[in-house]
């Protein structure tokens, strides 16, 4: 993904960087036992914390095991199950509306604060500060901020809906806003990585695009929609496939604040597929799922990339 | 392109600025002073609860402001928890986290970018492609290889799965490819070996690329919750994050105190994205870091 990353931005700068030299004229060549002498410990590493583990997950998920008593072999009777459990079916439909209401906002509000921090006016830094510092705040801060803040009794929200004289909201008690409060919070634990992507591409943008553009007589909405968005859209192909990603695998503000509930409500496929594996202790089952959301991970990121590079083409760039 | 090509105003000079552009700032900060209130609140709110006496929070009204301030949360928080215990495992987890990601990371991102040696390309290649697998599929395996070998409920759980990682490897694989291959060329040239190249020219060199892999790995490893979720349940090996977590469940309404831990987890990091805004930026920019 970080390669999408640079790829994406360096699509978008208009002269590509100069690439350092990198061909190795002449040179003595280390012999093998050097080069693996650097490379081996880190690679041993992430290897045997990856690869390893996949390809057991996929053996364990083809048995029926509980980790202590005798692994049964039971072929692909696990991926049967998962078409008809409906516990799944239900976190699956939570998970997709999580990432229908958190992805769409997490891009527009990062391209909407990474414009409107994209000029020099006083106090940019402040704002900048304020807008990025919840990115450092973890998971677990987050949720128990989360549960005060929108506590129906004395949260700050209900507290100024009072004030107003709005009525006052169940938020995490009730089944029907839970899922809503999970992605206000996320969004304001993750609007700074949006912005940052987004500022770092319009300031990759030059400027003389939009300064034509004014030339030529184009409002500032204009010049934004038809000249300054389009040179984002390798970005924005990025941002809403990396965000969807970090959607599909939502675990720990759940698990910091409603534990799935109400009713279930916020029981998203991660913390099912948790459920399954450290509570109930369905091993095998547990990495068929884990296998069933891989699919669906690698799917979404090969169709919208498929797609945008198709729809790009003989586009407005 | 097209709307462009039919210019409407071409009394337009482009060397001169409009004049109103100055004033016209004014009206984003219209704009970003909302914003920004909205993104502090809960931090200020984070401090106010934990300075509010505890007879004041459950209270209706509930006020925005304590009518005192009290250090009770804190003092209860240090005197009958093991907040201190936590946070010294946090540091130490962190503190291994980051010191193995510096010196593997570099080593292996140097050995491919730069070092010709059979299975180079196979082995970049295959880790590369691990960044497809997402973590949930490894979390019943890699628990059940941490439990066969003694790791769960011990601290060493929590380090391990941060001694290296794609993003460090190939974060500095990217950065020494584009430092001029001239330099350790010499080195070598006048005798030095690859190691002694490595550690004497090339890694001062490398010390942006470092700060940001710093930064990766300090905020990945302490803001951690899942792994240490899974691998610990021993109260004396809880990390911070999961001993707050903890809290939730034990201290439901001990409002102070769950703030108060709060304050005493995030600080740390707020200080640090403070005086190293420039470095956390450039960290963001590279990669998503929370995960």
């Amino acid at each position: 993904m970080t390669g999408t990353a640079v790829e994406a931005r360096q699509r978008v700068r208009a002269r590509p960087p100069v690439r350092a030299v990198r061909a190795r004229r002449g040179g003595r060549v280390p012999d093998g036992l050097t080069g693996w002498g650097f490379v081996a410990p880190a690679t041993l590493i992430v290897l045997g914390l990856s690869i390893f583990p996949a390809v057991w997950a996929f053996l364990l998920s083809l048995q029926d095991w509980n980790g202590f008593s005798a692994a049964e072999p039971v072929g692909l009777d696990n991926y049967r199950e998962m078409a008809a459990d409906p516990d799944l079916a239900a976190a699956a439909l939570h998970t997709l509306l999580y990432t229908a209401l958190f992805v769409p906002a997490s891009v527009l509000l990062g391209l909407g604060l990474a414009v409107t921090l994209n000029r020099r006016i006083v106090l940019v830094g402040v704002y900048r500060t304020l807008i990025f510092l919840p990115f450092v705040v973890s998971a677990a801060a987050t949720g128990i901020l989360t549960t005060y803040l929108f506590n129906p009794q004395f949260g700050l929200v209900n507290n100024v809906l009072r004030v107003v004289g709005l009525p006052q909201q169940g938020w995490l008690e009730d089944p029907h806003q839970a899922m809503v409060v999970i992605a206000i919070m996320s969004l304001w634990g993750q609007a700074a990585f949006t912005t940052v992507i987004y500022l770092a591409a319009l300031q990759d943008i030059p400027a003389e695009l939009s300064e034509a553009a004014r030339v030529d007589g184009a409002n500032p909405w204009q010049s934004f929609w038809h000249v300054t968005f389009p040179q984002l859209a390798p970005v924005t192909v990025f941002v809403a496939i990396w965000q969807s990603i970090q959607a599909i695998q939502l675990f720990d503000l759940v698990y910091t604040t409603t534990r799935g509930g109400p009713l279930q409500a916020t029981e998203t496929i991660v913390y099912y597929l948790w459920t399954l594996a450290f509570r109930e202790l369905e091993f095998g089952y547990a990495s068929a799922v884990a296998y069933g959301l891989f699919a669906v991970t690698l799917a979404i990121t090969i169709g919208v990339t498929v797609y945008s590079r198709r729809s790009t083409v003989g586009g407005p760039r | 392109m097209t709307l462009l090509a039919t210019p409407a105003r071409p009394a337009h000079r482009p060397e001169e600025r409009p004049p109103r552009r100055r004033r016209r700032t004014a009206w984003w900060h219209l704009v970003l002073v909302p914003v920004a209130v909205l993104f502090a609140t809960p931090f200020v709110q984070m401090l106010l609860t934990s300075l509010t006496p505890e007879s004041e929070i459950n209270r209706f009204p509930p006020r925005f402001v304590p009518s005192s301030i009290t250090l009770d949360g804190y003092a209860k928080l240090f005197g009958e928890t093991d907040i201190l215990l936590w946070t010294g495992n946090t540091i130490l987890v962190s503190v291994v986290a980051v010191g193995s990601h510096l010196i593997l990371c570099s080593l292996a991102g140097y050995g491919f970018a730069r070092l010709k040696f059979p299975g180079r390309h196979v082995g970049f290649g295959l880790i590369l492609a691990t960044i497809m697998i997402p973590t949930q599929l490894l979390m019943v395996p890699t628990y059940v290889m941490f439990a066969r070998v003694g790791l769960i409920d011990t601290l060493a759980a929590a380090m391990v799965p941060w001694l290296a990682s794609v993003f460090g490897i190939f974060l500095m694989r990217q950065f020494f490819l584009s430092l001029p291959a001239e330099l350790e060329e010499a080195a070598v040239l006048d005798g030095c070996s690859r190691w002694g190249t490595f550690w004497r020219i090339i890694l001062p060199l490398a010390r942006p690329a470092l700060a940001t892999l710093a930064i990766f790995t300090l905020l990945s490893s302490w803001n951690d919750l899942v792994w240490p979720l899974i691998a610990i349940n021993d109260p004396n090996a809880f990390t911070l994050q999961l001993g707050i977590t903890n809290f939730q469940g034990a201290r439901r309404t001990d409002w102070s105190l769950l703030m108060a831990s709060n304050v005493v987890a995030t600080l740390p990091l707020i200080l640090f994205f403070v005086f190293a805004q420039k470095q956390f930026i450039a960290t963001m920019t590279f990669t998503g870091v929370k995960g």
